[in-house]
């Protein structure tokens, strides 16, 4: 896992510096910001998806979800986010412990 | 937040110590993020490279999401950079504001991120001709790169030592985590368009494409809302 972990690293890293050496009118664009602004709600929506209800190339309702369901709520509450994450992960568990879901 | 009258002396403490609670409030998500990084299967050294080269949460933790997930490491690669395009926008902003040359400038790209960008923002431009402007940018991106680090070593250790995730729903809290990064971009109607796009796209892709593509596919929606937007109210157009 190391050559990604690199090229990763480093291909972000560059990113920040290009925005330090091109000239300003290639990135300072209101359609580029826009854009620039949108990807990571994109981004976060899909991965949050996958990572709640998907399993390789299928999609499952485990546990995971109720867990989900509780994070989402607290943050509606503006709970701290150590608290949402911990009440998170403690509703899976509490479900798999007494064998709702998987 | 300026203190009363809008002076450099005045600034500066209050300039430090927002910078140290930022630093702090991240510091919650390095544990996650350190915790996720092992849990993925990545070692404590690889997931610490992350933080200190990458540095930029949400693609760190949307790196480690795709290879949790199985995916392949061009697409975890591509979607860190999707997520880091903004770090160049905030470093358009901040080479005017800072004006550094050579090594500093090299220095400063790599703590272009959120946080120090937000802090710089939120001073008086006009105090000392940036002067604040400048200490919010460094003190903010120093005190959220020392903890960052920090913590995404006590994360990644903890995990190591618990084992199996799964028993303390931990695989709950990546989701959970992730899902706290994302909460606060869901500011208005063109971001929950843009979020329900995503949520039902990937949910139509994960049966049909490989671990990582569904993820990534959601950047189309991204570039199609925001092209929609920029047609309706050309008034926004460059």
């Amino acid at each position: 896992m190391w050559p990604p972990v690199l090229i990763a690293s480093v291909l972000c890293y560059l990113e920040k510096l290009a925005g330090y050496l091109l000239p300003q009118r290639v990135l300072d664009r209101r359609s580029v910001h826009h854009v620039a602004a949108l990807l990571p709600v994109a981004l976060l929506t899909g991965i949050v998806t996958v990572q709640a209800v998907g399993s390789g190339q299928t999609l499952v309702l485990d546990a995971r979800v109720p867990g989900l369901a509780v994070a989402f709520v607290l943050m509606a509450r503006r709970t701290n986010f150590l608290v949402m994450v911990v009440a998170a992960s403690a509703t899976t568990a509490l479900v798999r412990h007494v064998g709702l879901m998987a | 937040m300026q203190g009363e009258v809008g002076t450099y002396a005045n600034a500066r403490p209050v300039i430090l110590r927002n910078a140290v609670f930022i630093g702090l409030a991240v510091s919650v998500y390095g544990v996650s993020f350190g915790a996720m990084g092992v849990t993925a299967g990545l070692s404590v050294l690889q997931t610490s490279v992350l933080s200190l080269v990458m540095f930029t949460g949400a693609s760190q933790l949307a790196f480690v999401g795709v290879i949790a997930a199985g995916g392949a490491p061009a697409t975890a690669i591509a979607t860190a950079l999707l997520l880091g395009v903004r770090n160049a926008m905030y470093a358009v902003r901040m080479s005017t504001l800072l004006r550094v040359r050579h090594g500093w400038r090299l220095l400063a790209a790599q703590l272009t991120i959120d946080e120090s960008t937000a802090l710089s923002i939120a001073q008086d431009e006009s105090i000392e001709d940036g002067r604040a402007s400048r200490l919010g940018f460094w003190a903010g991106g120093v005190s959220v790169f020392a903890l960052w680090n920090l913590a995404t070593v006590i994360g990644a250790l903890g995990a190591q030592a618990i084992g199996d995730p799964k028993a303390f729903g931990l695989d709950t809290a990546i989701v959970a985590g992730l899902a706290g990064l994302l909460w606060p971009r869901l500011r208005d109607r063109e971001s929950w368009t843009v979020a329900a796009g995503s949520l039902a796209l990937a949910l139509i892709m994960v049966p049909f494409t490989p671990a990582g593509v569904p993820v990534l596919s959601c950047a189309l929606i991204a570039f199609g809302v925001a092209t929609t937007t920029l047609r309706r109210h050309p008034e926004v157009r460059d």
